[in-house]
Protein backbone atom coordinates (compact mmCIF):
# COMPACT_ATOMS: atom_id res chain seq x y z
CA UNK A 1 0.00 0.00 0.00
CA UNK A 2 1.48 3.42 -1.04
CA UNK A 3 1.28 6.07 1.68
CA UNK A 4 3.49 8.34 0.02
CA UNK A 5 1.88 12.13 -0.43
CA UNK A 6 3.74 15.10 -2.40
CA UNK A 7 4.93 17.52 0.69
CA UNK A 8 4.15 18.68 4.28
CA UNK A 9 1.45 20.62 2.57
CA UNK A 10 -0.56 17.27 1.80
CA UNK A 11 0.44 15.58 4.36
CA UNK A 12 -1.29 17.50 7.11
CA UNK A 13 -4.04 18.16 5.47
CA UNK A 14 -7.33 18.05 7.90
CA UNK A 15 -5.68 19.05 10.72
CA UNK A 16 -8.03 21.52 12.02
CA UNK A 17 -8.82 23.88 14.94
CA UNK A 18 -8.75 22.21 18.69
CA UNK A 19 -7.33 18.76 17.65
CA UNK A 20 -5.23 16.95 19.76
CA UNK A 21 -2.27 16.09 18.41
CA UNK A 22 0.78 13.69 19.62
CA UNK A 23 4.85 14.97 18.15
CA UNK A 24 7.11 12.62 18.40
CA UNK A 25 10.83 13.82 20.25
CA UNK A 26 13.17 14.10 23.13
CA UNK A 27 13.79 18.00 23.50
CA UNK A 28 15.03 18.92 19.99
CA UNK A 29 16.10 15.30 19.20
CA UNK A 30 13.77 13.44 16.72
CA UNK A 31 10.76 15.88 16.33
CA UNK A 32 9.19 16.19 13.24
CA UNK A 33 10.50 19.72 12.47
CA UNK A 34 9.23 20.13 8.76
CA UNK A 35 5.57 19.71 9.62
CA UNK A 36 5.84 21.96 12.94
CA UNK A 37 7.14 25.03 10.55
CA UNK A 38 4.09 24.40 8.53
CA UNK A 39 1.67 24.24 11.03
CA UNK A 40 3.03 27.77 12.44
CA UNK A 41 2.37 29.03 8.53
CA UNK A 42 -1.21 27.26 8.42
CA UNK A 43 -2.00 29.17 11.57
CA UNK A 44 -3.91 26.40 13.08
CA UNK A 45 -5.17 26.89 16.63
CA UNK A 46 -6.77 25.90 20.11
CA UNK A 47 -4.57 22.44 19.57
CA UNK A 48 -3.75 20.27 22.16
CA UNK A 49 -0.33 18.51 22.07
CA UNK A 50 1.16 15.71 23.07
CA UNK A 51 4.82 15.30 23.39
CA UNK A 52 7.36 14.83 25.67
CA UNK A 53 8.76 18.79 25.81
CA UNK A 54 7.65 21.88 24.50
CA UNK A 55 10.56 22.99 22.12
CA UNK A 56 12.56 25.95 22.67
CA UNK A 57 11.51 29.02 22.54
CA UNK A 58 12.66 30.03 18.87
CA UNK A 59 12.90 25.92 17.70
CA UNK A 60 10.36 23.03 17.63
CA UNK A 61 6.90 23.50 19.31
CA UNK A 62 7.97 26.43 20.90
CA UNK A 63 7.43 28.42 17.79
CA UNK A 64 3.61 27.40 17.82
CA UNK A 65 3.63 28.26 21.75
CA UNK A 66 4.87 31.97 20.90
CA UNK A 67 2.13 32.02 18.19
CA UNK A 68 -0.60 30.97 20.96
CA UNK A 69 -1.84 28.01 18.78
CA UNK A 70 -1.43 25.75 21.64
CA UNK A 71 -4.27 25.78 23.83
CA UNK A 72 -3.11 22.66 25.95
CA UNK A 73 0.19 20.52 26.48
CA UNK A 74 0.56 17.03 27.99
CA UNK A 75 4.31 16.77 28.29
CA UNK A 76 7.12 15.24 30.74
CA UNK A 77 9.43 17.90 31.12
CA UNK A 78 9.29 21.56 29.80
CA UNK A 79 11.88 23.40 31.23
CA UNK A 80 14.85 25.15 28.65
CA UNK A 81 11.39 27.27 27.33
CA UNK A 82 10.39 30.46 28.95
CA UNK A 83 7.73 31.84 26.96
CA UNK A 84 6.37 28.44 27.73
CA UNK A 85 6.75 29.08 31.67
CA UNK A 86 5.27 32.00 31.29
CA UNK A 87 2.29 31.28 29.62
CA UNK A 88 1.68 28.61 32.36
CA UNK A 89 2.57 30.81 34.99
CA UNK A 90 -0.27 33.01 33.58
CA UNK A 91 -2.79 30.51 33.11
CA UNK A 92 -2.80 31.08 29.47
CA UNK A 93 -1.63 27.55 28.73
CA UNK A 94 -3.13 24.73 30.45
CA UNK A 95 -0.63 22.39 31.75
CA UNK A 96 -0.92 18.76 32.15
CA UNK A 97 2.61 17.40 33.27
CA UNK A 98 3.10 13.55 33.55
CA UNK A 99 5.80 10.95 34.28
CA UNK A 100 7.76 10.69 30.97
CA UNK A 101 7.27 6.55 31.58
CA UNK A 102 3.62 6.96 32.38
CA UNK A 103 3.15 9.51 29.14
CA UNK A 104 5.21 7.07 26.82
CA UNK A 105 3.29 3.97 28.04
CA UNK A 106 0.09 6.13 28.00
CA UNK A 107 0.78 6.67 24.25
CA UNK A 108 1.87 2.81 23.66
CA UNK A 109 -1.57 1.46 25.46
CA UNK A 110 -3.50 3.87 23.10
CA UNK A 111 -1.95 2.58 20.03
CA UNK A 112 -2.41 -1.35 21.70
CA UNK A 113 -6.23 -1.16 22.94
CA UNK A 114 -5.45 -0.75 26.36
CA UNK A 115 -7.67 1.62 27.69
CA UNK A 116 -5.82 2.03 31.18
CA UNK A 117 -3.19 0.08 33.01
CA UNK A 118 -1.56 0.64 36.73
CA UNK A 119 1.84 2.30 37.49
CA UNK A 120 3.82 2.89 40.74
CA UNK A 121 5.08 6.14 39.18
CA UNK A 122 3.47 9.25 40.76
CA UNK A 123 1.68 7.76 43.88
CA UNK A 124 1.57 9.91 46.72
CA UNK A 125 2.11 12.97 44.82
CA UNK A 126 0.05 15.31 43.01
CA UNK A 127 0.17 13.06 39.74
CA UNK A 128 -1.73 10.92 41.61
CA UNK A 129 -4.82 13.23 42.52
CA UNK A 130 -8.44 12.05 41.59
CA UNK A 131 -7.08 8.90 40.17
CA UNK A 132 -7.86 5.34 41.45
CA UNK A 133 -5.27 3.60 43.57
CA UNK A 134 -5.03 0.27 44.17
CA UNK A 135 -2.10 -2.04 46.11
CA UNK A 136 -0.68 -4.38 44.24
CA UNK A 137 2.10 -7.20 46.11
CA UNK A 138 2.27 -4.51 49.05
CA UNK A 139 2.97 -1.30 47.14
CA UNK A 140 0.35 1.55 45.54
CA UNK A 141 0.03 2.10 42.16
CA UNK A 142 -1.97 4.46 40.28
CA UNK A 143 -4.38 3.80 37.33
CA UNK A 144 -3.36 5.97 34.11
CA UNK A 145 -5.22 6.14 31.18
CA UNK A 146 -4.42 5.63 27.57
CA UNK A 147 -3.37 8.74 25.06
CA UNK A 148 -4.90 8.59 21.58
CA UNK A 149 -4.70 11.42 18.93
CA UNK A 150 -6.34 12.55 15.87
CA UNK A 151 -2.72 13.01 14.33
CA UNK A 152 0.00 12.08 15.18
CA UNK A 153 3.09 13.20 13.80
CA UNK A 154 6.35 11.43 14.02
CA UNK A 155 9.91 11.71 12.40
CA UNK A 156 12.17 8.70 11.08
CA UNK A 157 15.50 8.64 9.52
CA UNK A 158 14.57 6.22 7.04
CA UNK A 159 11.02 5.34 6.02
CA UNK A 160 9.65 3.19 2.22
CA UNK A 161 6.92 3.88 0.33
CA UNK A 162 4.93 1.20 2.82
CA UNK A 163 5.01 3.32 5.61
CA UNK A 164 7.67 1.23 7.35
CA UNK A 165 10.33 3.25 9.72
CA UNK A 166 13.47 3.10 10.83
CA UNK A 167 14.63 5.87 13.48
CA UNK A 168 18.28 6.32 14.50
CA UNK A 169 19.90 6.45 17.66
CA UNK A 170 17.78 8.52 20.87
CA UNK A 171 16.03 10.30 17.44
CA UNK A 172 13.66 6.88 18.39
CA UNK A 173 12.18 8.20 21.80
CA UNK A 174 8.63 8.67 21.62
CA UNK A 175 8.28 8.25 17.74
CA UNK A 176 7.06 4.25 18.11
CA UNK A 177 4.10 4.57 20.49
CA UNK A 178 2.94 8.31 18.60
CA UNK A 179 2.95 6.47 15.44
CA UNK A 180 0.50 3.48 17.32
CA UNK A 181 -1.72 5.99 18.98
CA UNK A 182 -2.62 8.48 15.86
CA UNK A 183 -6.31 8.17 14.32
CA UNK A 184 -3.87 8.93 10.83
CA UNK A 185 -0.35 8.89 11.56
CA UNK A 186 2.02 11.27 9.30
CA UNK A 187 5.46 10.27 9.68
CA UNK A 188 8.45 12.81 7.76
CA UNK A 189 11.27 11.10 7.10
CA UNK A 190 15.10 12.35 6.26
CA UNK A 191 15.36 9.29 3.74
CA UNK A 192 12.01 7.74 0.83
CA UNK A 193 13.16 4.56 -0.21
CA UNK A 194 10.97 2.20 -2.42
CA UNK A 195 9.30 -0.69 -0.66
CA UNK A 196 12.13 -3.42 -0.73
CA UNK A 197 15.22 -1.65 0.61
CA UNK A 198 14.83 -1.87 3.56
CA UNK A 199 15.86 -5.14 5.68
CA UNK A 200 12.34 -6.85 7.34
CA UNK A 201 14.26 -7.78 10.12
CA UNK A 202 15.56 -4.08 11.60
CA UNK A 203 11.66 -2.36 10.87
CA UNK A 204 11.22 -0.40 14.22
CA UNK A 205 7.61 1.13 13.27
CA UNK A 206 5.76 -1.35 10.85
CA UNK A 207 3.76 0.63 7.86
CA UNK A 208 0.65 -0.57 9.26
CA UNK A 209 1.02 2.24 12.00
CA UNK A 210 1.51 5.02 9.34
CA UNK A 211 -0.97 6.86 6.96
CA UNK A 212 0.99 9.51 5.39
CA UNK A 213 4.71 9.73 4.79
CA UNK A 214 6.91 12.17 2.77
CA UNK A 215 10.11 13.24 2.34
CA UNK A 216 11.33 16.18 4.89
CA UNK A 217 12.41 19.31 2.87
CA UNK A 218 15.11 20.40 5.05
CA UNK A 219 16.46 18.54 8.74
CA UNK A 220 18.36 21.41 10.61
CA UNK A 221 18.69 18.91 13.59
CA UNK A 222 19.15 21.94 15.81
CA UNK A 223 21.81 20.47 18.97
CA UNK A 224 20.16 21.54 22.48
CA UNK A 225 23.11 21.17 24.69
CA UNK A 226 26.69 20.78 22.64
CA UNK A 227 28.85 18.79 24.93
CA UNK A 228 32.32 17.99 23.54
CA UNK A 229 35.69 16.36 24.72
CA UNK A 230 39.05 17.85 23.59
CA UNK A 231 41.46 15.16 21.59
CA UNK A 232 44.73 15.18 23.34
CA UNK B 1 36.30 20.67 53.83
CA UNK B 2 33.16 20.58 52.16
CA UNK B 3 32.88 18.72 48.71
CA UNK B 4 32.65 20.18 45.47
CA UNK B 5 30.27 19.04 43.19
CA UNK B 6 32.94 16.63 41.66
CA UNK B 7 33.85 15.58 45.50
CA UNK B 8 30.33 14.47 45.74
CA UNK B 9 30.10 12.62 42.47
CA UNK B 10 33.46 10.51 43.26
CA UNK B 11 31.90 9.64 46.59
CA UNK B 12 28.83 8.27 44.51
CA UNK B 13 31.10 6.23 42.35
CA UNK B 14 32.57 4.77 45.13
CA UNK B 15 28.91 2.82 45.55
CA UNK B 16 28.98 1.30 42.20
CA UNK B 17 29.38 -2.12 42.08
CA UNK B 18 30.44 -4.54 38.91
CA UNK B 19 28.01 -5.19 36.44
CA UNK B 20 25.49 -3.15 37.40
CA UNK B 21 23.23 -1.18 34.84
CA UNK B 22 22.67 2.49 36.48
CA UNK B 23 21.03 5.86 35.33
CA UNK B 24 22.30 9.11 36.31
CA UNK B 25 19.92 12.41 36.45
CA UNK B 26 20.98 15.76 35.14
CA UNK B 27 23.57 17.72 37.01
CA UNK B 28 26.36 16.42 39.37
CA UNK B 29 24.73 12.76 39.28
CA UNK B 30 25.88 13.10 35.16
CA UNK B 31 29.71 13.70 36.57
CA UNK B 32 29.31 10.34 38.46
CA UNK B 33 30.38 8.42 35.02
CA UNK B 34 33.80 9.98 35.06
CA UNK B 35 35.18 8.34 38.42
CA UNK B 36 33.81 4.25 37.78
CA UNK B 37 36.44 2.69 40.37
CA UNK B 38 39.03 0.66 38.77
CA UNK B 39 38.43 -3.24 38.05
CA UNK B 40 34.73 -2.49 37.74
CA UNK B 41 31.92 -2.39 34.79
CA UNK B 42 29.41 -0.73 34.95
CA UNK B 43 26.62 0.36 32.12
CA UNK B 44 24.78 3.92 32.04
CA UNK B 45 21.46 3.95 30.97
CA UNK B 46 19.74 7.20 30.01
CA UNK B 47 15.97 6.98 29.97
CA UNK B 48 15.32 8.99 26.42
CA UNK B 49 17.04 5.45 24.54
CA UNK B 50 20.62 4.17 25.33
CA UNK B 51 21.70 1.40 27.37
CA UNK B 52 25.65 1.85 27.10
CA UNK B 53 26.61 5.41 26.81
CA UNK B 54 29.73 6.85 26.58
CA UNK B 55 31.57 9.64 26.78
CA UNK B 56 30.67 13.19 25.15
CA UNK B 57 31.79 13.60 21.56
CA UNK B 58 35.16 15.21 20.45
CA UNK B 59 34.81 18.14 18.49
CA UNK B 60 33.20 17.74 15.18
CA UNK B 61 32.02 14.49 16.06
CA UNK B 62 28.75 15.75 17.52
CA UNK B 63 25.39 13.78 16.25
CA UNK B 64 21.72 15.78 16.67
CA UNK B 65 20.33 12.08 17.17
CA UNK B 66 22.51 10.90 19.91
CA UNK B 67 22.05 12.72 23.42
CA UNK B 68 21.32 11.77 26.38
CA UNK B 69 18.03 12.80 29.10
CA UNK B 70 19.93 15.93 29.82
CA UNK B 71 19.92 16.55 25.62
CA UNK B 72 24.07 16.45 25.91
CA UNK B 73 25.95 15.04 22.79
CA UNK B 74 27.01 11.75 23.47
CA UNK B 75 29.15 8.64 22.12
CA UNK B 76 27.60 5.06 22.46
CA UNK B 77 30.03 2.44 23.90
CA UNK B 78 30.83 -0.99 22.34
CA UNK B 79 27.66 -3.21 22.83
CA UNK B 80 25.21 -0.35 23.59
CA UNK B 81 21.38 -0.30 22.21
CA UNK B 82 18.69 1.65 21.34
CA UNK B 83 15.32 1.71 21.93
CA UNK B 84 12.42 4.16 22.33
CA UNK B 85 10.94 5.26 25.45
CA UNK B 86 8.59 2.80 26.38
CA UNK B 87 10.93 0.46 26.60
CA UNK B 88 13.52 2.26 28.49
CA UNK B 89 11.01 2.81 31.43
CA UNK B 90 10.20 -0.58 31.16
CA UNK B 91 13.73 -1.33 32.24
CA UNK B 92 12.92 1.33 35.07
CA UNK B 93 9.62 0.14 36.89
CA UNK B 94 10.49 -3.59 35.69
CA UNK B 95 13.68 -3.11 37.91
CA UNK B 96 16.61 -3.85 35.53
CA UNK B 97 18.04 -0.55 36.16
CA UNK B 98 20.40 -1.54 39.60
CA UNK B 99 20.94 1.73 41.02
CA UNK B 100 19.71 5.10 40.45
CA UNK B 101 21.25 8.62 40.97
CA UNK B 102 19.67 11.68 41.24
CA UNK B 103 19.59 15.38 42.44
CA UNK B 104 17.00 17.03 44.63
CA UNK B 105 15.48 20.15 46.42
CA UNK B 106 14.47 18.66 49.65
CA UNK B 107 14.37 15.02 51.01
CA UNK B 108 12.79 14.13 54.19
CA UNK B 109 13.40 11.75 57.08
CA UNK B 110 10.72 9.29 55.44
CA UNK B 111 13.08 9.30 52.34
CA UNK B 112 10.26 11.57 50.65
CA UNK B 113 11.96 13.24 47.66
CA UNK B 114 10.69 16.76 45.61
CA UNK B 115 13.06 18.23 42.66
CA UNK B 116 10.50 19.08 40.24
CA UNK B 117 8.25 22.13 40.97
CA UNK B 118 8.30 24.86 43.20
CA UNK B 119 4.51 26.35 43.07
CA UNK B 120 4.09 29.93 41.40
CA UNK B 121 7.95 30.28 40.37
CA UNK B 122 9.34 27.54 38.74
CA UNK B 123 7.35 24.61 37.20
CA UNK B 124 10.02 22.46 35.07
CA UNK B 125 8.27 19.24 35.02
CA UNK B 126 9.11 15.84 36.31
CA UNK B 127 10.39 13.87 33.47
CA UNK B 128 11.27 10.60 33.89
CA UNK B 129 11.92 11.25 37.60
CA UNK B 130 8.89 10.07 39.09
CA UNK B 131 8.89 6.69 37.28
CA UNK B 132 12.37 6.72 38.60
CA UNK B 133 12.04 6.82 42.12
CA UNK B 134 8.12 4.61 42.30
CA UNK B 135 10.43 1.58 41.25
CA UNK B 136 14.34 1.84 41.70
CA UNK B 137 15.09 -0.62 44.70
CA UNK B 138 18.23 1.59 45.02
CA UNK B 139 18.54 5.31 45.24
CA UNK B 140 20.99 8.09 45.64
CA UNK B 141 20.54 11.06 46.23
CA UNK B 142 23.08 13.94 44.82
CA UNK B 143 22.25 17.25 46.60
CA UNK B 144 23.51 20.45 48.86
CA UNK B 145 22.60 19.99 52.14
CA UNK B 146 21.56 24.05 52.57
CA UNK B 147 20.13 26.32 50.20
CA UNK B 148 21.74 29.69 48.90
CA UNK B 149 19.98 31.23 51.94
CA UNK B 150 21.67 28.49 54.45
CA UNK B 151 18.71 26.55 55.56
CA UNK B 152 18.96 22.72 55.60
CA UNK B 153 17.17 20.70 52.56
CA UNK B 154 17.68 17.91 54.94
CA UNK B 155 13.88 18.16 56.35
CA UNK B 156 11.53 16.07 58.50
CA UNK B 157 8.72 16.98 56.17
CA UNK B 158 9.34 18.12 52.77
CA UNK B 159 7.31 21.61 52.02
CA UNK B 160 7.67 21.38 47.83
CA UNK B 161 5.76 19.47 46.11
CA UNK B 162 6.64 15.63 46.12
CA UNK B 163 8.57 13.48 43.05
CA UNK B 164 8.19 10.38 45.09
CA UNK B 165 7.10 8.78 48.85
CA UNK B 166 9.40 6.82 50.90
CA UNK B 167 11.68 5.65 48.19
CA UNK B 168 15.08 7.80 49.17
CA UNK B 169 18.03 5.34 51.01
CA UNK B 170 20.71 7.40 50.64
CA UNK B 171 21.89 10.96 50.49
CA UNK B 172 25.26 12.42 49.55
CA UNK B 173 25.63 15.84 50.20
CA UNK B 174 28.93 17.95 50.23
CA UNK B 175 28.99 17.68 53.98
CA UNK B 176 27.94 13.89 54.72
CA UNK B 177 26.96 10.36 53.87
CA UNK B 178 23.42 10.39 55.28
CA UNK B 179 20.96 6.94 55.52
CA UNK B 180 17.42 6.74 56.19
CA UNK B 181 16.32 3.73 58.28
CA UNK B 182 13.35 3.52 60.64
CA UNK B 183 12.46 7.28 59.44
CA UNK B 184 15.54 8.89 60.18
CA UNK B 185 18.63 10.13 58.74
CA UNK B 186 21.66 8.35 60.14
CA UNK B 187 24.80 9.87 59.56
CA UNK B 188 27.30 7.20 58.26
CA UNK B 189 30.23 9.34 56.82
CA UNK B 190 31.38 12.96 56.80
CA UNK B 191 33.63 14.56 55.01
CA UNK B 192 37.22 15.13 55.20
CA UNK B 193 37.49 17.93 58.14
CA UNK B 194 34.29 18.84 58.42
CA UNK B 195 32.63 18.57 61.92
CA UNK B 196 29.37 16.48 63.31
CA UNK B 197 28.84 19.95 64.57
CA UNK B 198 28.34 21.44 61.52
CA UNK B 199 26.25 18.52 60.00
CA UNK B 200 24.13 18.16 63.10
CA UNK B 201 23.27 22.26 62.64
CA UNK B 202 22.99 22.09 59.32
CA UNK B 203 20.51 19.00 59.24
CA UNK B 204 16.65 20.05 59.78
CA UNK B 205 15.60 16.45 59.90
CA UNK B 206 15.76 13.96 63.01
CA UNK B 207 19.98 12.80 62.80
CA UNK B 208 21.09 9.37 64.38
CA UNK B 209 24.79 10.62 65.46
CA UNK B 210 26.82 6.94 66.25
CA UNK B 211 30.06 7.89 68.65
CA UNK B 212 32.51 7.53 65.83
CA UNK B 213 31.60 9.47 62.16
CA UNK B 214 34.45 8.04 59.97
CA UNK B 215 35.79 10.87 57.24
CA UNK B 216 35.08 9.71 53.71
CA UNK B 217 38.13 8.38 52.07
CA UNK B 218 39.67 9.06 48.43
Amino acid sequence: MNKVVKNVEEALRGIEDGMTLMLGGFGLCGIPENSIAHLVKTEVKGLTCISNNAGVDDFGLGLLLHKKQIKKMISSYVGENAEFERQMLSGELIVDLIPQGSLAERCRAGGAGIPAFFTPAGYGTEVAEGKEMRIFNGKPHILEEALTADFAIVKAWKGDTEGNLVFKATARNFNPMMAMAGKITIAEVEELVPAGELDPNFIHTPGIFVQRIFKGEKFEKRIEQRTVRIKN
Amino acid sequence: MALDKVGIAKRIAQELRDGWYVNLGIGIPTLVANYIPEGIEVEFQSENGILGMGPFPFEGEEDADLINAGKQTITARKGASFFDSAMSFAMIRGQHVQLTVLGAMEVSQNGDIANWKIPGKMVKGMGGAMDLVASAENIIVAMLHTNREGESKILRTCSLPLTGVGCVKKVVTELAVLEIKNNKFHLVERAPGVSVEEIIAKTEGDLVVPDVVPEMKF
